[in-house]
């Protein structure tokens, strides 16, 4: 009889590990509790460094799923994980028997909101990155009387690093997304003015650090080293920012067309529910702790239980994938000792 | 605003006050401190007591660093002795800075109880007294706010204008110790407040949201008891006169003895040294007390409520809401007497247009 894992959760890492066990003769079934698969990916439009439209990911991605012959449950939610890995139980109290779970459930998005100093929802022309990524799948960056910004800020680090909101950890991949979205706007409009305001530029991955650079040469994107300290709307509906430039210690106050809090990755509220699985622990961040750092990094402390992708940190869509390919491989070694 | 200050409510006693009041306030603002207890007991009908044997809380001599902290925390453990013995639990104070400083000792010590202990033992050393600590500590605003919609149902008037029936536009302005050192002890929290943005809703009023809202209004403590550095305070008025001018408010109500002073006071002064007036008309934008703006909601005479102490003219916002008075009465104390008038100058001087 042949074996069946479980996927919950449909983005990047968890599409590619069900397509791998099905290569690796192993059966799988991904659930995704939005109407289709793709997780985060399927709100974003082009991707960095390399600004590859998100979709050319997306579309292989499902390509590959819908090849290898995975079964696909959508509109479908995990309520919780059973006997240690062996059961899933669903949202409408069914269950489904499982010989492993691979936890591919994502991160959330950390809600801008809280943040209530920066406007958002407040104040018509404070965005986050995820409304600009819908701004540039659908024709434009513009404010929200229609027209094109000649003044923009970034704001980095919103939700990340940040003690006051409990999200003490950096979200990694939000520095170059910044860095992107700058340039696709001064691509998109020249003459706008792009102000950046960050804490540290974190440039980990393979050229990352370039794309800053062009950013900075060729676009010539103002990075200001300084948190903005609050957001206010002004009678025309722009935004005055305050800010401290830290490199030359002075406090800074400008008005800008628009406002980009660059959100950060929160833990999957999902999380604290396989919590309560046995031999599934998280991190203070509420990220999921995984066996080992070098050595287990997709595995659990249950037998049964797998993860892949920012489940357990927040990951680009590259790792994420990879993560999905490394999960299935040591489910198939698991599944193949017993 | 529409949603985030929702979060951050907190609880307001009913009924049932000790009142603690401000020392600058009894000052330059005397009756605002009369009509609390006046709307508090006589057309709200609660029980308020205060002791006159309650002192200043030190909090300017506390941020001003000459009084320390062991001296301050055991003023605050006498008005709270006080108070205990007085057989009440819930705690007013008339002031911004004093209700910092007992929020900041509460504070201190919940997370370090041993100070508490501290203060339990000087106090005791230096009067015989002990104290209990209130179960709810409320600003004077937040009580107001807590009755707001109480005292709409009692009002003999709106914040309307009655010539063109439009709302009227109140910048409000909740002064640094409210909020900004533990959001959580203010309605709306830091970012969004709403204490006194909810009276003036209430009220029929509109708040004015502007760029400079959270800016400080300059007082600071050092920033104007410090001669030399009185420029800065001034510059700080004049950041947000600017920024709310364009609104077009026809009132400002401050939440804190010193900003309501200095958002007055800095008025006249840049009238008189630059020229530059932030009302029509070489008038200024007229600067109340949430007591007075409370006041006048429920029909107090405004001379009653003190507003000829007010440098800047009140006399249009007046005009604006129907409210009739006296202009000869204006500088007339409660037995008659003439109190004495300040001298001529636009800003403080206003003659209803008749045609």
């Amino acid at each position: 009889m042949s074996k069946k894992v479980i996927i919950i959760g449909g983005g990047v890492a968890g599409m590619q590990a069900a397509v791998t066990l099905e290569e690796l003769g192993i059966r799988s079934v991904i659930i995704e509790k939005e109407d289709g698969l793709g997780g985060k990916l399927r709100r974003w439009d082009r991707l960095f460094p390399t600004m590859t439209p998100a979709e050319e990911v997306l579309d292989e991605l499902k390509d590959r799923v819908q090849r290898s012959g995975v079964e696909v449950m959508t509109s479908c939610e995990v309520s919780e994980i059973g006997c240690e890995g062996r059961m899933v139980t669903l949202k409408d109290g069914s269950s489904l028997e499982s010989d492993a779970v691979v936890v591919a459930s994502g991160f959330d998005l950390f809600p801008a909101e809280l943040k209530e100093e920066y406007g958002y929802k407040i104040y018509d022309n404070v965005f986050t990155t995820v409304d600009l990524e819908r701004m540039f799948r659908n024709g434009g960056v513009r404010t929200v009387d229609g027209r094109i910004p000649k003044t923009v800020a970034f704001l980095h680090c919103v939700g990340s690093r940040d003690e006051k909101v409990n999200q003490r950890h950096c979200s990694r991949v939000c520095c170059i997304t910044g860095v992107k979205q700058a340039i696709e706007i001064k691509q998109e409009h020249p003459d706008t003015e792009v102000y950046s305001f960050y804490m540290d530029m974190r440039m980990f991955g393979p050229g990352y650090e370039e794309l800053y650079r062009q950013a900075q040469q060729e676009f010539n994107i103002h990075f200001v080293r300084g948190r903005i300290s609050e957001a206010s709307q002004t009678i025309d509906h722009r935004i005055q920012i305050k800010a401290e430039d830290t490199l030359i210690g002075l406090p800074l106050k400008m008005t800008v067309d628009m406002l980009v809090l660059i959100v950060g990755m929160k833990a999957g509220e999902s999380n604290l529910r396989w919590s309560r699985c046995q031999g599934v622990d998280l991190y203070p961040s509420s990220f999921v702790k995984p066996k080992n750092l070098f050595l287990g990094g997709v595995e659990s402390d249950s037998k049964h239980i797998f993860y892949a992708g920012t489940v357990t940190a927040p990951k680009n869509i590259g790792e994420s994938i990879d993560e999905g390919i490394a999960a299935a491989h040591r489910v198939a070694q698991r599944l193949k000792e017993e | 605003m529409k949603i985030a200050w929702k979060e951050y409510q907190k609880d307001i006693a009913d009924d049932n006050y000790f009142y603690a009041r401000s020392c600058i306030r009894q000052n330059f603002f005397p009756g605002s401190e009369a009509a609390f207890l006046n709307i508090l007991r006589q057309d709200l009908g609660r029980d308020v007591y205060e002791d006159p044997r309650h002192t200043s809380c030190t909090g300017i001599g506390y941020h001003s660093d000459i009084v320390p902290l062991e001296t301050i925390m055991t003023v605050v453990a006498r008005q709270f002795s006080l108070m205990t013995e007085a057989g009440y639990e819930n705690f007013v104070p008339s002031c911004i800075t004093s209700f910092g400083i007992y929020s900041e000792a509460l504070e201190l010590w919940h997370d370090f109880p041993e100070l508490e202990e501290k203060a339990h033992e000087y106090l005791y050393k230096a009067t015989g007294r002990e104290f209990k600590k209130p179960k709810n500590l409320a600003h004077t605003s937040d009580v107001i706010y807590h009755h707001r919609e109480e005292i709409a149902a009692k009002a003999k008037r709106k914040l309307v204008n009655v010539e063109t029936g439009r709302p009227l536009r109140g910048v409000e302005h909740i002064g640094c110790h409210y909020a900004k050192i533990f959001p959580k002890a203010g309605v709306g929290g830091s970012e969004f407040p709403y204490v006194l943005a909810g009276m003036i809703e209430a009220w029929g009023g509109e708040v004015v949201d502007y760029p400079e809202r959270r800016h400080c209004c300059g007082f600071g403590f050092r920033n104007y008891l410090v001669m030399a550095n009185r420029g800065y305070s001034i510059a700080n008025s004049k950041q947000k006169f600017e920024s709310m001018a364009p609104y077009k408010p026809d009132f400002i109500v401050a939440n804190c003895p010193g900003c309501a002073m200095f958002l007055d006071k800095w008025q006249y002064a840049i009238s008189e040294m630059e020229g530059t007036f932030y009302g029509p008309d070489r008038q200024g934008i007229p600067v109340l007390t949430y007591e007075e703006l409370a006041g006048l909601v429920l029909g107090y005479d405004p001379w009653d409520l003190g507003m000829q102490m007010h440098q800047v003219a009140v006399e249009p916002l007046l005009d604006k809401l129907g409210v009739e008075y006296d202009p000869s009465a204006k500088y007339l104390g409660k037995d008659g007497k003439f109190i004495g008038k300040p001298e001529e100058c636009a800003i403080g001087s206003y003659t209803k247009n008749i045609l």
